[in-house]
């Protein structure tokens, strides 16, 4: 009787959270997807949906992470496109694919850094400075191209785009690989904690000898390396880069990880929850297709189910604070 | 008795998960009397006022208030009925000016149904007033007040809303003698108009001056409501505490300091004109007390040596080498430690759990090599000291904002114990704590100061300061006006060193 209470309680306890709901609702949204269409359930097209949210689960990894601090990147999708096309001139001028790779790497780094500088030691508002950010990192693609897309020959390195283990792309490999690292982060090392503890109370966080300025610089160049590597993936998946890769992303990946469960006012939130939100974002598009859904139609869905999620939340919230 | 009840709270019962907060609780507050509540930390009493609020609804039993059956949905009906509440925990808004604060949600209007700042300012004027506190500027911003002028200002909003029944939780722990005295009057003066005060307080003193009835709560029970005139202290205290209590410490103070070391030593510090040309010295193994009136600097002294603020000049060795503090990170790693001021602001992490917040400091020494924290040993040593504080939580696991006050004061003296710094700083650790808490942190203290821990303790309670203080700095108008053995201090002369200086400059 007791132990059945107990039991009672921690399935309780698991639906306040957040990320279990956007799952239940991901489930029902898949078996109803399942027989409305018979194409759903077939591996090519499972593939084909995880490679099409890999990205934005990969981005809400960062951007999840500075939502806990308490900030917001909208750069994320500039960024993504940059980094492709100057990965593309990198390796278009004849650099060998590692060099093109690092430089990839290091160029989302340091855009990631210039973020989490103008917030941190200049002191602009992380929606403003992203802002910026997000203006010159798109400029800058332009520049490159000088708005025609660059070819790029595959080799090694295309593989993170464009290869496979088995059936599955080595992009959706990537994501798991880094949600599960980000997750571990998080959770299980001194800079997750802080990342929290920054998000909760900055002077607390301050008093107990956290350098809350460096824990925001980290955050926004881990944003900015991981918008290269989706920056990376992009060149091998399409050979190629073009200025507008990226283009809307930060929405899809601000959207992802609120609905996982992020609070938007920092300090909470489950990384994995992102996962969910990515994959629910993921399917809705998919089913859209699927169902054939007019493109005006799926725009206006899309928002109905942001803000159905997060209603969802917040509602849930409200009732707990009784 | 009903005739005269302004108020009865009848049968009321209330869960939250994982805890029962209060249970089968009844209690009549009468017309005009001032009614004390008192019980250990997590005993929930803020949980009844609460209720009598309209912040929470009870699971069973009703409120009557006047006479008729009430249901209070939120605060804005309670305060529509006649109770209005002073919270545990500031609830001001933070960029809003005082005025806006005093007058929030019932701003004064214009004809056309604008704001009408100037009436507004003018009003709030006169309710500062009338408290005696119109050295509060209405117009500033209230995150540029001190945490006791915040306290002061949300005692201003409350009684301004004419109500019938006043809750007051725990108004005096952040308030200097001085200014409790001054509440007690402006308390009396209500009860003369014929309002009920529902007060909480953990110091029995302040029961004893102003209560006409007490009422215990112990583990979400109420024990027993008597009348003050035949209550007594140790009466008080097993009723709340249900067992026999251990009495407070007695310290062997330090005699003689010729072959002490000197551990910290701050010379001609300056900060902006907060703190000037401030020295001193600290020696190992002792508790140096620290105190003064409110706003005399004691806190942004603290916090400069601890990194927290900019020095503007000024010299601190540590262990005799001149130290260079930019961060509480440098200073965490010379061995100090800080117990800040505001809970809420300064010191919990709210969303965290009790354990992440107890770790916070010593994460770094729990993570293995490549900074994975190591789970077990996490959990073990916060497990260890939620019993050894005997910090009230259903779990390590739980979500720190919803610990009693107390409760979360003790996290954050756990935080700082585990991590064993050899320089202390405290600054109020006692706000907010129950007594038998209190002795316990005061036998900590003790402990620590024996292992030969060098202490800080800041504090407005003179007779904290004397029972537990080596030596005591008085500090007044950002000086230091003397340093006092314990031999030597007492109340007389603190308050002279303070009031000599008020002479000179008057
Ligand atoms: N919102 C909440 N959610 C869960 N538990 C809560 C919540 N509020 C209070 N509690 C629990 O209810 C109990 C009573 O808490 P309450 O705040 O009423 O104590 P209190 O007597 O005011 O203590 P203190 O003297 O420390 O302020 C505590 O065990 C506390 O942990
Ligand atoms: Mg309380």
């Amino acid at each position: 009787m007791s132990s059945s209470g107990e039991s009672n309680k921690k399935i309780k306890a698991l639906f306040e959270k957040p990320e279990i709901n956007v799952l239940i609702a991901l489930l029902v949204l898949c078996i109803g997807l399942s027989f409305a269409s018979p194409y759903f359930l077939t591996a090519k097209n499972i593939v084909n949906v995880l490679r099409q949210f890999s990205l934005i689960a990969i981005l809400a990894v960062g951007q999840a992470l500075i939502i806990v601090t308490g900030g917001i990147d909208l750069s994320v999708g500039s960024v993504v496109g940059f980094t492709a096309c100057f990965g593309a001139a990198v390796a278009r001028w004849g650099a060998p694919p590692g060099i093109t790779l690092l430089s990839i790497l290091a160029m989302g780094a340091v855009v990631g850094l210039a973020n989490g500088m103008l917030v941190t030691k200049i002191g602009i508002a992380p929606f403003i400075a992203t802002l910026g950010m997000m203006s010159i990192a798109r400029g800058f693609s332009l520049l490159i191209t000088m708005g025609v897309p660059i070819h790029v020959d595959p080799t090694w390195i295309s593989v993170f785009g464009g290869g496979y283990v088995g059936i599955f792309p080595v992009s959706v490999i990537t994501m798991l690989v880094i949600v599960g690292a980000g997750f571990v982060l998080a959770n299980n090392t001194t800079l997750g904690r802080n990342v929290y503890a920054v998000g909760n109370s900055e002077q607390a966080a301050k008093f107990s000898g956290i350098r809350v300025d460096r824990v925001k610089i980290m955050v926004f160049t881990i944003t900015g390396v991981l918008a290269s590597i989706c920056g990376l993936i992009l060149i091998g998946q399409l050979e190629g880069a073009d200025a507008f890769y990226g283009n809307g992303y930060e929405l899809d990946v601000i959207a992802a990880a609120v609905i996982g469960g992020m609070s938007l006012s920092g300090g909470e939130g489950n990384l994995l929850g992102i996962l969910v939100g990515a994959a629910l974002m993921g399917v809705l598009k998919n089913a859209f297709v699927l169902l054939a859904v007019p493109g005006y139609w799926q725009v206006v869905a899309t928002g109905v189910v942001i803000i159905g999620a997060v209603s969802l939340d917040s509602l849930r919230r409200k009732r707990t604070a009784r | 008795m009903g005739k005269n009840a302004i108020c009865r709270v009848v049968d009321i019962t209330k869960f939250f998960p994982g805890v029962v907060a209060l249970k089968n609780v009844s209690l009549d507050i009468r017309k005009g009397e001032i009614h004390g509540i008192i019980g250990e930390n997590g005993a929930g009493k803020s949980t009844l006022m609460n209720i009598l609020a309209g912040v929470y609804q009870p699971e069973e039993g009703h409120i009557e208030f006047d006479g008729k059956t009430v249901n209070f949905k939120d605060p804005r009906e309670a305060q529509d009925t006649g109770v209005a509440m002073i919270y545990q925990e500031l609830s001001l808004s933070r960029s809003m000016s005082v005025a806006e604060n005093i007058f929030q949600g019932r701003m004064l209007k214009n004809k056309i149904g604008l704001i009408n700042r100037k009436k507004m300012f003018s009003e709030c004027r006169k309710y500062l007033k009338n408290l005696g506190v119109d050295y509060i500027d209405p117009k500033i911003l209230v995150k540029n007040l001190s945490v006791s002028q915040m306290q002061l200002v949300e005692i201003t909003k409350a009684v301004h809303l004419n109500s019938k029944l006043l809750i007051m939780d725990e108004p005096t722990s952040s308030l200097t003698s001085g200014e409790i005295s001054f509440l007690m009057k402006i308390m009396r003066a209500l009860k003369n108009e014929g309002v009920s005060i529902l007060f909480i307080t953990h110091k029995l003193e302040e029961i004893i001056e102003i209560t006409d009835r007490i009422t215990v709560l112990r583990d979400g029970r109420l024990i027993e409501t008597l009348n003050m005139k035949d209550a007594t202290i140790n009466q008080m205290v097993s009723l709340m505490v249900g067992r026999d209590f251990e009495k407070i410490v007695h310290r062997q103070f330090i005699k003689d300091y010729s072959n002490k070391e000197v551990v910290l030593e701050v010379r001609d510090l300056n900060y902006e004109n907060k703190v000037k040309e401030a020295s001193f010295k600290l020696f190992k193994g002792e508790v140096l007390g620290l105190t003064g009136l409110v706003g005399a600097g004691r806190t942004e002294l603290l916090q400069c040596i601890f990194g927290v603020d900019r020095i503007s000049s000024g010299a601190v060795l540590v262990n005799d080498k001149p130290v260079k503090i930019k961060h509480p990170a440098d200073a965490i790693k010379l061995g100090m430690g800080m117990i800040p001021e505001g809970r809420k602001e300064q010191g919990m992490f709210l969303k965290l759990t009790v354990k992440d917040n107890m770790t916070m400091v010593h994460l770094k020494q729990l993570a293995g090599r490549l900074t994975f924290i190591k789970k077990k040993r996490q959990r073990d040593i916060a497990k260890k000291y939620v019993d050894e504080l005997a910090i009230k939580t259903p779990s390590l696991e739980q979500i720190a904002e919803n610990l009693s006050g107390g409760n979360q004061q003790k996290t954050i003296i756990a935080r700082w114990i585990m991590h064993e710094p050899q320089i202390f700083f405290l600054d109020e650790p006692t706000h907010g704590i129950d007594v038998g808490a209190k002795a316990e942190i005061y036998h900590f203290i003790d402990d620590l100061a024996k292992s030969g821990v060098s202490v800080i303790l800041l504090s407005s309670e003179l007779p904290e300061v004397l029972t537990m203080c080596d030596r005591i700095m008085v500090m007044h108008h950002g000086e230091i006006k003397g340093i006092l053995s314990h031999k030597e201090a007492d109340q007389v002369k603190i308050m002279k060193l303070i009031i000599e200086d008020k002479e000179k400059s008057a």
